[in-house]
Parts: structure tokens; C-alpha cells; sequence
């Protein structure tokens, strides 16, 4: 019996059509060092700081504002791995984030922090770097669980991102494998302290560089 | 039919050894009579379900594919083995037997660079289309590097 060879019709692969982000990339590293602050704005608010008393104001203005971004750290939801489900445990009512202030945001574009919960993998490394990009800043980000902070189990694997802090900067490292909620939410806290002290320098994120 | 008619079959048509554990029959056969082999276990030996195909590396002594079809009928399985010489990596494709081969192959050349002839759309499947070299080769090197990320 002769059987004939089926030909599928396949369309390409999606990523070949990704355009915009390699575009995208071009234009990030095209960007000016702080070129998202405004030349006015700065210098009235330097003179105010050099003015005689005037870092009474300065001060107290950082600490307002600084006290209303850590009030308000909406996480973009964006699950990766079985960390994913503590993240949701932490969200849920149980554990309730929301009375530290945080909704969880389905859009990166309205989110504040990005928690990497799961193991990144090279194929995934671009698409979040691209997610981290359309977060407005300032933003902040958390890695949760041994793959993120350093690759875990996978750390030989052939397909893993040792560390996600090589994709993106990275605020705060919470240990375990995976956290539970109260980890997580411990790490969260540990943000809220870092933004509390939050400063704007200008200077634009890097990831951290490591080779081995 | 059992398990142990299909080892008979097996044997009769294609000279080789074939054994018997339980419900399983495993058959080795050459790779020029690999899509012969497929062809018999799904028309003669009534295996409709092609279970799955894999590969594995004896390093010197070549690559050797596996595949596993089923008889849901009669409830015995055929395990298809079949060694390729030491730096070939050619097979037939089961495509034209098993539709459902085709990703398993896409998998098997993905990870151990097999080219299956006759097959209609050798990509990788589950790696970026733009990775270079085989990972579950046992000359790939652990930790090789991959710019920018490792």
C-alpha cells in the first residue's frame, strides 16, 4: 500500500516578524542618558535645593513622593514557572498584597515592578527584557526563587539564563525554591524600604555583567 | 494478534532479532529498512499509534534511533530501534506512515541533529530557529556559551 506524504502548510515562524523589537532594542541604545527628565524641571528644583532652606522643601517633597510610589507598587502580573503559583498565593486573599498597596496590573504599561517568578530560559530572555521595556519608570524589579537569582537546578542546562539580573536589574533577590508567600512577601517589604529611599540619579539601570 | 505473533512476524519478514517482555516487542532493524519496519508494524501489525520517537547518542558508535507505536487493539507496543553508522546522521523519516511523527522528528533533529529524509518541514521546534549545535549530543559542551544571556 502506497501511502503518500502529507505536506502541511506551516506559516513561518512568529518571531521572524518581531520588527518592532529589534527596532525597539536599536532605539533604547540610541536613547540619551536621561533624556526623560526635563532640563526646566531640573533646574528649578536644583536652585531650590541650593537655596538657603531649601532642601527643607526638597526633602520633604522626595519623602511625599517617595512614600506614594511604595504605597502604590503595582506588579505586573507575569507568571514563568511554579513560582508563579506562590506569586498568585501571595496575590490571592489569603496573603493579600493589596493591603500593601499593590494591585496586581495585567499591562506592563501601568506597572511599577516586575517580579521574574520562574526560571528564564534564552528563548524567554528577550521577550521579557521586552516586557521590562514597556514598563514606564521609575520600575523596579524582584526576582523570586533560585532559578531567577541564579539559575537553580537548571543552572547547567543548555537553555538557561544563568540569573535573570544578566537580562535586567535586578532590586531585590528572594531565596527559595519556590518562596513561599510569606518569603515573598518579606521581599516585598524589603522593597518598600528600598523605595522609601528611592533618588533619582538619571542614570539608567543596567543589568548586572557577569561572566563564567 | 499477541505479542508474540508480532515477534514471529517480525522475524520472518525482516531476519532480525526480536524479543518480547511482557506486552512490549522490540525489533532492530537496519536504517535502510526503517521505513519498511514502519510501514509493516502499522499495515501488518495493526500499530496505528506512534507513541514516540527519540534518539540516543553511543558517542563512537553512533547515533541510534527509537521510536514506539502501539497496537490499542491488542494491547502490545513495538519498539523500532535502529542504529545509524558512527558520523551519519541520516535517517528515514515516518512521516509518511505517522502524520503524528513529524514534531517528534522536529524534536529529534532539534536535539540531536538528525536529518530525516523525506520529511516535510525539518525546522527546529522547540529551540529558537537561530541556535547553533545539538544540546543532547554528548559532544555539546555543558555551560557553552550563549551571548548576551550565558
Amino acid at each position: 500500500m502506497e501511502v503518500k506524504a502529507p505536506t502541511p502548510q506551516i506559516p513561518p515562524a512568529v518571531w521572524t516578524e518581531f520588527k518592532d523589537l529589534q527596532e525597539w532594542e536599536k532605539f533604547r541604545q540610541e536613547r540619551q542618558q536621561g533624556d526623560k527628565h526635563s532640563a526646566l524641571f531640573e533646574s528649578v528644583t536644583e536652585g531650590l535645593f541650593n537655596f538657603p532652606g531649601g532642601f527643607a522643601v526638597t526633602a520633604v517633597a522626595d519623602a511625599f513622593l517617595n512614600w506614594a510610589r511604595k504605597s502604590s507598587v503595582w506588579p505586573v502580573t507575569f507568571g514563568l514557572a511554579c513560582c508563579a503559583i506562590e506569586m498568585m498565593a501571595t496575590f490571592a486573599s489569603r496573603f493579600d498584597v493589596e493591603r500593601l498597596g499593590m494591585v496586581p496590573w495585567a499591562s506592563p504599561r501601568h506597572s511599577d515592578l516586575m517580579i521574574v517568578s520562574g526560571t528564564v530560559t534564552i528563548k524567554m530572555a528577550p521577550m521579557l527584557k521586552r516586557i521590562y521595556d514597556q514598563m514606564p519608570d521609575p520600575k523596579w524589579a524582584v526576582s523570586m526563587g533560585s532559578c531567577a537569582n541564579s539559575g537553580g537546578p537548571f543552572r547547567h542546562g543548555y537553555h538557561v539564563v544563568k540569573g535573570v539580573d544578566r537580562v535586567i536589574p535586578v532590586d531585590v533577590y528572594v531565596p527559595g525554591c519556590p518562596p513561599p508567600p510569606e518569603s515573598l512577601l518579606n521581599g516585598l517589604l524589603l522593597l518598600q524600604d528600598q523605595i522609601a529611599h528611592f533618588r533619582t540619579t538619571g542614570q539608567r539601570p543596567v543589568p548586572n555583567p557577569k561572566t563564567d | 494478534m499477541t505479542p508474540d505473533q508480532a515477534r514471529t512476524a517480525i522475524e520472518e519478514r525482516f531476519a532480525a532479532g526480536a524479543t518480547v517482555d511482557g506486552s512490549r516487542v522490540t525489533a532492530s532493524v537496519a536504517a535502510d529498512r526503517w521505513l519498511e519496519l514502519g510501514r509493516f508494524a502499522k499495515d501488518a501489525l495493526g500499530c496505528q499509534y506512534f507513541n514516540f520517537s527519540t534518539a540516543v547518542d553511543w558517542k563512537d558508535q553512533g547515533l541510534e534511533v527509537v521510536a514506539r507505536v502501539e497496537n490499542l487493539d491488542a494491547g502490545f507496543s513495538v519498539t523500532m530501534r535502529t542504529r545509524l553508522a558512527a558520523g551519519e546522521a541520516r535517517c528515514p523519516s515516518l512521516v509518511a506512515v505517522w502524520r503524528g511523527a513529524g514534531w517528534m522528528e522536529r524534536e529529534c533533529f532539534d536535539m540531536f541533529g538528525i536529518r530525516f529524509e523525506g520529511h516535510p518541514d525539518l525546522r527546529r521546534i522547540l529551540l529558537p530557529q537561530d541556535w547553533e549545535g545539538h544540546p543532547l549530543l554528548k559532544s555539546y559542551a555543558v555551560d557553552t556559551p550563549h551571548p548576551p544571556y550565558r
